[in-house]
């Protein structure tokens, strides 16, 4: 197999993933609407009782709207990635898993691919998101919009790699109910989307700590910083660790001779 | 090439756990061969199909498809079979034609020889019409008619067919039996067709009755009703898998 074959098994599987969001317009618009009720609700009624001080990056006190912005982002990704999962799983029961598996691609090619299109598919919803923000007049900089990207591209591949790594354990789609309870709730709450860190600190060490240790918070800082041309290196290196260790695990499961669909019994 | 089996299986055993579903299976297919693997429902076909495959892999015995392990080539050999699964596999909420470029795709195929070989082959099943439908308005028989010409896209040497009959009317059945035949005879192309229903088997086929994950017999059609002095062939089906029990 030359490089031409992977380049057109990639196409082939983004073609797939984009046709089938096309398809699900609901998705495209439950999507858009779960942060924006997020923005619009949420963010108004918190505006007078939580207060911002000065932190990095801004260099001056903001609304709360525009505080909690990368934080919605963030959470496109973050349920893009679990649908990565959700149609892996649907996939496998549907079957059409069986086909993508007998490919004479190595398998670890066929999930990164697999990943990729994902993250094409979130990167375009969380544009959509920034131009519908700008009803709330919540604009980065201009070229925030494209120093944005690489952090919406890592975070995009963090959260779809470990909505790969689920898949590989998820053996029911009934099961996929327990995700939002186990994986989506604590991973957006125990972060810095809504708070600022250090509200979190004067309020409980241990969540602060929890907080630190998730790779939620690593994504909304990275994109935080990010609209202001800013790196945030521990965001990055967490990133990159987290996608690398999630995306081994998942190769890991989808081996047929040594992870999860070995166990699997023969329908 | 073609005097190395297409499908040679050597000692083939699988458990999941404690449970044993394949022992000491050993059959081959030859080239342009057309062998029918019988068993009832549980007999271990799917399993068998899921390790030539490697979506399982197999821990016990061999697999090899014309002379290569498929452990150690694994991508070689698959890109020589062609699958059609028991579980339906098409996707449902897209047409005919993208279902076909996407496997086409999964094969490395250009977009050029996908749109040419489809059509040809959407040709042979009699659907061109249907090609721009949604696979979730055709039915059933039109279905696995689709998941025969896509398994044929990349040219394959070996089809593995796991029940490919199962819900399907007469019509159906006998279209798709003549197809892979045919193919079969005029294109050299060697196929394993899994099946319950003995009526399946016809005259000028080799047989594997694999019983309880073993293989109680292998031969032609003809050879088996003369081994086991049965008149017909679900006679002599039924007389393989319970002689063993009996004894």
């Amino acid at each position: 197999m030359k490089a031409i074959h992977y380049l057109r098994c990639f196409a082939g599987i983004t073609t797939r993933e984009w046709l089938r969001f096309l398809n699900q317009r609901g998705r495209f618009f439950s999507a858009l609407v779960r942060p924006l009720v997020w923005l619009a609700i949420f963010a108004t009624g918190f505006h007078f009782v939580l207060g911002v001080s000065i932190i990095p990056p801004y260099d001056t006190y903001i609304p709360y709207d525009v505080y909690i912005a990368p934080g919605l982002i963030a959470m496109i990704l973050l349920f893009n990635g679990m649908l990565i999962s959700l149609s892996m799983v649907y996939d496998r029961e549907m079957g059409s898993m069986r086909i993508l598996m007998v490919s004479p691609l190595p398998r670890w090619f066929l999930l990164t691919a697999k990943l990729l299109a994902g993250v094409v598919l979130s990167v375009i919803q969380a544009y959509a998101f920034l131009a519908i923000a700008l009803l709330w007049d919540i604009s980065p900089p201009w070229y925030g919009y494209i120093t944005v990207l690489p952090a919406l591209i890592l975070s995009g591949l963090m959260m779809g790699a470990l909505g790969l790594l689920l898949s590989s354990a998820i053996r029911q789609l009934e099961n996929f109910a327990s995700v939002m309870n186990f994986v989506i709730f604590p991973m957006f709450f125990a972060s810095s989307a809504l708070y600022p860190l250090w509200h979190v600190k004067e309020a409980s060490l241990l969540l602060y700590y929890v907080c630190q240790a998730n790779p939620f918070t690593h994504a909304v800082e990275l994109i935080r910083f990010a609209f202001y041309a800013r790196l945030e290196p521990v965001s990055a290196v967490v990133l990159v660790a987290a996608t690398a260790i999630f995306l081994t695990l998942a190769v890991y499961g989808y081996d047929p001779a040594k992870g999860l669909m070995q166990r699997r019994p023969a329908d | 090439m073609t005097d190395l089996p297409a499908l040679s299986i050597e000692g083939l055993g699988h458990r999941f756990g404690p449970r044993r579903v394949l022992n000491g299976v050993s059959f081959s297919v030859a080239a342009g061969d057309f062998t029918v693997l019988l068993g009832l429902n549980g007999a271990g076909k799917t399993t068998l199909f899921s390790l030539a495959t490697r979506l399982y892999v197999q821990r016990e015995g061999m697999i090899r498809i014309f002379g290569m392990d498929i452990r150690e080539r694994a991508s070689e050999c698959l890109r020589r079979i062609g699958v059609v699964f028991q579980q339906p596999t098409l996707d449902l909420d897209l047409t005919v034609e993208q279902n076909l470029f996407y496997h086409a795709a999964l094969h490395g195929l250009s977009h050029r020889d996908a749109l040419e070989r489809g059509a040809a082959e959407i040709e042979r099943v009699g659907l061109a019409d249907q090609r721009r439908d949604k696979v979730r308005r055709l039915s059933g028989g039109q279905r696995r008619r689709i998941e025969i010409a896509r398994c044929l896209l990349h040219r394959p040497q070996l089809l593995l067919l796991d029940e490919p009959t199962v819900g399907l009317d007469i019509a159906s059945r006998q279209f798709m039996l003549d197809h892979i035949r045919r193919l079969c005879r005029e294109e050299g192309i060697a196929a394993l067709w899994a099946t319950h229903l003995i009526d399946e088997v016809g005259e000028a086929a080799r047989v594997v009755v694999l019983h309880k994950g073993e293989v109680r017999a292998v031969g032609e059609a003809e050879q088996l009703l003369g081994e086991t002095r049965m008149p017909s062939m679900r006679a002599a089906f039924e007389s393989l898998v319970q002689e063993r029990e009996a004894a």
